[in-house]
């Protein structure tokens, strides 16, 4: 985290990403503001069908938006990837959730973690074979993984070589698409660890899609909540996690079991009823409004914006000024 | 099937082994495991991938993975009959009605081509004895008791027509339907999301209580285990290694793999977390296993004798529920008093 950012990393506005399917049009993202600052290591949440990763698709554009643009280092995204897609590339990244698909499986890793730097003429052979061992060495994996293929490692291992072929070309800026899904919880640990050095170590921004709460909060700067299609929550992360404002946010900290059972036992839960809706079909007014636990008339009529709240970030809620934090 | 002791264990496993070849491969996933579970309980078994605890309880049920050979030793006991000398039909009889089984992904258990309720209500009427008239009314309050909304219209429909969290919902009726004495949970929610999640841990609680049934909850998620569970066995590479009630294995773990599983979990709620730490190295290859402790190769702690000798279980603290650690090094090193 740098102490004074001179620009934001990401600027999205007014971004919405509707898919035309069978079933009617899905709202997949719909009307998205997003900030994020330059060295920030910036969580996205929500449940599925929130949107929560076709907003990190669309981001940076692996995913075409239906409306809205968005700016990453300070200039246009389309602009940027059409007319200088290498330079692009090179600045910023994205990390998806299963490695393996990600990757050539019959490229050796050496292979994976060169091929970006041949294809942006980084240096000669030799150079480039000492910047993949300095990757290797960044991700803290051995030597004796380089003539191995993708499919011959753990999944943690292919989490850090997808993660060391994203930083080949040195971004700035890393977009992750639950990266530690499909880890087990010790590899997790590792792996969330080794984000938070290289985003300390290399100044990186990092946009990380998670559903693991508890990890959010440890690791990111800042975070926002997302629930069908629209932004719920934003601010700092700890600050919201001590102090979330929206009813939603407020219900998905409490799902969250505490690893002590004698907290377990006596910890007062806020249960919600009933699935999230489908984006297909979002009810009116605040798309919280079908299962929040303190629901009034004009939450069924009028879409809350988001609006200033206690803990310093914002609320998409009515209520949110009003006393509702004794429900935690 | 006699109900003769309430309190003593009513699904025991002892000294299992369990050797599983595929053409290439034999793989130990597990090497002399056992658990208990009693009447009124719930255990959780938890491990994480490859550490063997869906093969050590649903194995000796002859629920394995297909396409696999598999060589099965130790003992294992339903309602005090061996159940690895049973004809398959017994077994199979007793799969049905003595155990029920909720899995990750709901479609594994449903019918798709079925509607819901006609599932249930044939589960009533071959294990639980119900006439077909009583066997639709039983579904239909199964569903209700489920928590499903409008049961008599959910009666009928397929499972397709049901969301993520409906469905699992209806898993654990399709489970009760047979009027288990056993409910195996395998992962019950690692496909959900948070909030549902949530739901879904509360229901099995409560049939839990309300049944006085046993529960094994097979997970990985150290939260499902902290909210249900009233006794708890940690589970690597195939064996135990440290097992008691939820509250000392949580809140006072001993065994290095334990302590370390523990802190990989961050707790949001506590203020003085030191951070995530993580445990360095991937679990062993089970299919090459070196004599000796099976997490040395991954232990801060390990001493040359870990590589030569596996350490027994042996019962520390004087608690009622049995803690018992497989660690010999932490024992000494921080004078824990043992009781064997």
């Amino acid at each position: 985290m740098t102490d004074a950012p001179m620009t934001d990393a990401i600027v999205a506005k007014g971004l919405k990403v509707h898919f035309q399917t069978a079933a009617g049009l899905v709202r997949a993202v719909d009307g998205v503001d997003l900030t994020v600052a330059q060295g920030a290591f910036h969580g996205i949440v929500g449940e599925s069908g929130c949107g929560k990763t076709t907003l990190a698709r669309a981001l940076i554009g692996l995913q075409s938006a239906t409306e809205g643009q968005v700016q990453i280092l300070g200039r246009d995204r389309s602009d940027w990837a059409r007319s200088d897609r290498k330079g692009f590339a090179r600045a910023v990244q994205f990390i998806f959730q299963d490695p393996l698909g990600s990757m050539s499986r019959r490229q050796t890793v050496g292979q994976t973690l060169e091929e970006p730097l041949q294809i942006h003429g980084v240096g000669d052979a030799k150079a480039r074979r000492a910047r993949v061992a300095e990757l290797l060495d960044l991700v803290a994996l051995p030597a004796t993984v380089l003539d191995r293929l993708p499919r011959s490692l753990s999944g943690g291992q292919r989490q850090r070589v997808s993660i060391a072929r994203a930083l080949a070309l040195s971004p700035q800026v890393l977009i992750c698409d639950e990266p530690l899904s499909a880890l087990d919880v010790s590899v997790r640990a590792q792996i969330v660890n080794l984000f938070a050095r290289l985003q300390a170590q290399l100044g990186l921004t990092i946009v990380i899609v998670a559903h693991d709460l508890a990890i959010v909060r440890e690791v990111c700067s800042a975070v926002t909540v997302m629930y069908l299609g629209r932004v719920a929550e934003e601010g700092v992360a700890k600050s919201l996690f001590a102090d979330p404002a929206h009813p939603y946010s407020q219900a998905l900290l409490s799902a969250v079991p505490s690893p002590d059972p004698r907290i377990e036992a006596t910890r007062p839960r806020i249960l919600l009823a009933g699935d999230p809706p489908s984006p297909r079909n979002p009810p009116p007014g605040c798309r919280f409004s079908t299962r929040c636990p303190v629901v009034e008339p004009r939450c069924r009529e009028t879409e809350p914006a988001l609006r200033a709240v206690q803990h310093g970030g914002a609320a998409a809620c009515h209520l949110a000024d009003a006393n509702i934090h004794a429900m935690i | 099937m006699s109900r003769h002791s309430q309190n003593g264990p009513i699904y025991e496993v002892e000294g299992l082994v369990i050797d599983l070849y595929t053409p290439t491969v034999s793989v130990r996933a597990v090497d002399g495991a056992g658990f208990y579970v009693a009447p009124g309980e719930t255990l959780a078994i938890v491990g994480e991938s490859g550490s063997g605890k869906t093969v050590m309880t649903l194995g000796p049920l002859g629920l394995l993975p297909e396409g696999v050979a598999v060589d099965l030793r130790g003992t294992a006991r339903a309602d005090g009959k061996d159940i690895l000398s049973m004809s398959p039909t017994d077994l199979s009889r007793l799969r049905g009605g003595f155990f029920g089984v909720i899995f990750q992904d709901p479609m594994s258990a449903l019918n798709p081509m079925l509607k819901i309720g006609p599932q249930l209500a044939e589960q009533a009427r071959r294990f639980a004895g119900l006439s077909a008239t009583e066997a639709r009314k039983e579904a239909v309050s199964l569903l209700a008791r489920s928590g499903i909304p409008d049961p008599e219209d959910r009666y009928d429909r397929y499972p397709h027509e049901l969301s993520g969290g409906m469905l699992q919902r209806a898993m654990i009726a399709l489970a009760l339907a047979a009027r288990p004495r056993v409910l195996i949970a395998d992962e019950p929610t690692t496909a959900l999301d948070a909030t549902v999640q949530a739901q879904i841990l509360a229901l099995i609680r409560q049939i839990q209580k309300e049944d006085g049934i046993a529960v094994i909850l097979i997970t990985h998620d150290i939260g499902a285990v902290s909210v249900l569970a009233d006794r708890v066995a940690v589970l690597y590479a195939g064996q135990v290694a440290e097992e008691g009630s939820a509250i000392d294995v949580l809140t006072a773990p001993v065994h290095p793999y334990t302590r370390g599983l523990l802190a990989s979990v961050p707790d949001f709620r506590s203020d003085n977390a030191t951070g995530t730490k993580e445990i360095p190295g991937i679990p062993p290859n089970q299919a090459q296993l070196e004599p000796g402790c099976r997490f040395a190769d991954r232990c801060e702690l390990v001493q040359p004798q870990c590589r030569t000798h596996r350490p027994p279980l042996v019962k520390v603290g004087a608690g009622s529920v049995p803690h018992r650690v497989a660690c010999p090094v932490v024992i000494a090193a921080e004078g824990i008093v043992t009781h064997d």
